[in-house]
């Protein structure tokens, strides 16, 4: 029984990136058409369009306050939209949810709640397994691999609470694996994370982009790590630039983005 | 002798009963408010506690089940702090201080006008009769109690994950809003069911200090839940025997023990005990060190 486990071995991973070109010009495309948000009088986002390809790997960026979380929850239907629509495979995303994986900013959860890795990794599997029912053994074999995969199966009895940062962020990239989702997004996964952790999320991120899924991931640095996306999608309240890392990555739009120089790595 | 001291009280029905209303009380009381805490609403549970008091008064004057006005009071008391903070930029916490305070004071007013011709005692509603509780009383804590339970059990996973993580849970797919407003009713009707043994003032006690004891100890949901209900239990035994014996209120008698279960947790808890667990620095006295580093971290 191997069927959950991520292909891992790079003879499957050509495989999928083989297939990723075919489904990539056809299905399961997210688009963002016309996206505005709006608190009350305060226009957070304006007319934000643009299209998502399953096994990219999409970076959000943006200056502080440029809405990039904003976006994000507004797609997920987290957050009202004022205008514009979401959709995905073309159908409403959030008809789709099932689909999705949503990790938030870790300063946005509490991380003393009573749980442990393991408790919350299986939350993952919560929607899969539908009402009034316990967790299968299938879901907590997909769980107990998830943790594998990200390297934190000693610490399945831990509080959450006394992990690093780090080991914190690979727990909850397990729970997003758990979760089998076709899109995964992500709320600054890097904030206040070591070198060698970032180095093996990415490791991750690339794995589940070769198996066709779709990575959103908002990222606030624009140092060297900018270099693993595929794709970025540049904001500053508007939409300056999408597509391509090195189409975007452009002095133009850095400063119409953040104003006045900015250094970045291509 | 000392088992004639346990049996003694037991030969009188209204001991029968209010043992009996006690212990469902601590039991759902502490599994219910294990999630007030984890969700820092404590408050909210005092909210609500306060604002059923004008649904038990209408209730007496309409002549209908008071569980019913009082669960009524409850829902409407959450549903009115849900909608001043959606609607305007007043925070969380002032709305509840605001919609709490005007249901209380609602109730008081109500109660005052019909308690000369009802018979009824705003004393009772505020802290509790649990010794004039009928037959009839405890069947219908008993009903509550178990749908409570079962109600949590059935949601048992969903209800951890949107506690937890309410925008991963809601992007997943769940629907957090039913998640939260079915949250809210098994507060509510918790709250109602313990009206009787401890008053809507105290029951705040119940519903977060067992959970918060045994969260000092243990580091899993369902296990705070499990052990809180377990010092809950005790501590409404142990309460009710005191009120007994020495002839204590009882409400305030459970309250007491279960603080005192609080305090033997603060101190010894093996991970995060006073006694037991000493933040950065080793020496000195651990009392003193506690006293400084309250009085002054300059």
């Amino acid at each position: 029984m191997t069927s959950f486990t991520l292909p891992h071995n790079p003879d499957a991973a050509m495989d999928l990136s083989a297939h990723k070109d075919v489904c990539r010009d056809s299905a399961n495309l997210i688009r963002i058409d016309h996206v505005g948000v709006k608190y009350r009088a305060f226009e957070a986002l304006q007319d934000i369009s643009f299209v998502a390809h399953p096994g990219r790997l999409i970076g959000i960026i943006g200056p502080n306050g440029a809405g990039k979380s904003t976006l994000l929850q507004a797609m997920l239907g987290l957050t009202p939209l004022a205008t514009g629509t979401v959709s995905y495979d073309g159908k409403p995303l959030t008809d789709q949810l099932e689909r999705i994986a949503y990790v938030p900013q870790r300063s946005q959860l509490d991380l003393t709640y009573p749980a442990t890795v393991w408790d919350v990794v299986m939350l993952g599997r919560v929607k899969k397994t539908g009402w009034f029912r316990r967790f299968s053994a299938y879901s907590r074999q997909v769980a107990a691999a998830a943790l594998e995969r990200v390297g934190m199966t000693e610490y399945r009895d831990r509080p959450i609470g006394q992990l690093s940062g780090g080991q914190q962020q690979r727990v909850f990239l397990a729970r997003a694996i758990a979760q089998e989702a076709d899109v995964v997004c992500f709320d600054e996964p890097f904030v206040g994370i070591d070198q060698k952790t970032e180095a093996i999320i990415f490791e991750i991120f690339h794995e589940l982009t070769r198996s066709g899924k779709t990575l959103l991931v908002i990222n606030h640095d624009l140092g060297e790590s900018i270099a693993h996306f595929d794709d970025l999608v540049l904001l500053n309240k508007t939409l300056i630039a999408s597509g391509d890392r090195r189409s975007v990555l452009t002095s133009e739009h850095l400063s119409e983005a953040y104003g006045g120089k900015v250094m970045f790595f291509q | 002798m000392s088992l004639d001291l346990l049996l003694e009280p037991l030969h009188y029905g209204f001991m029968q009963r209010s043992l009996l209303i006690a212990i469902l009380v601590g039991l759902i009381c502490a599994v219910v408010g294990s999630y007030l805490m984890v969700q820092r609403l404590a408050l909210l549970g005092d909210a609500i506690s306060h604002s059923v008091l004008p649904g038990l008064a209408i209730a007496f004057i309409l002549n209908i089940n008071i569980f019913v006005g009082a669960f009524v009071a409850g829902i409407l008391s959450t549903m009115a702090i849900a909608w001043i903070r959606t609607r305007t930029s007043i925070k969380e916490d002032a709305a509840m201080g605001i919609v709490f305070s005007a249901f209380f004071a609602l109730g008081i007013t109500l109660i005052t006008q019909v308690q000369k011709d009802n018979k009824i005692d705003l004393n009772h509603f505020l802290f509790g009769n649990i010794l004039g509780v009928s037959s009839q009383e405890v069947l219908d804590t008993a009903l509550i109690s178990a749908l409570v339970l079962l109600v949590v059990a059935l949601l048992y996973k969903e209800l951890q994950f949107y506690t937890f993580d309410p925008k991963g849970a809601q992007a997943a797919g769940l629907p957090v809003n039913l998640l939260n407003f079915g949250l809210m009713v098994l507060i509510a009707l918790t709250i109602v069911a313990s009206m009787k043994a401890v008053g809507v003032i105290l029951v705040l006690s119940l519903l977060i200090t067992p959970g918060a004891t045994a969260y000092l100890l243990v580091k899993r949901l369902h296990w705070v839940m499990i052990l809180g209900a377990a010092i809950g239990i005790v501590s409404s035994i142990c309460g009710m025997y005191l009120s007994y014996y020495r002839n204590l209120p009882s409400g305030p008698a459970i309250v007491l023990v279960a603080s005192s279960f609080f305090i033997l947790a603060l101190l010894f808890s093996p991970t995060q005990g006073i006694f037991t667990h000493s933040p950065a620095q080793p020496s000195g006295n651990s009392i003193w060190r506690e006293i400084k580093s309250l009085l002054g971290r300059t």
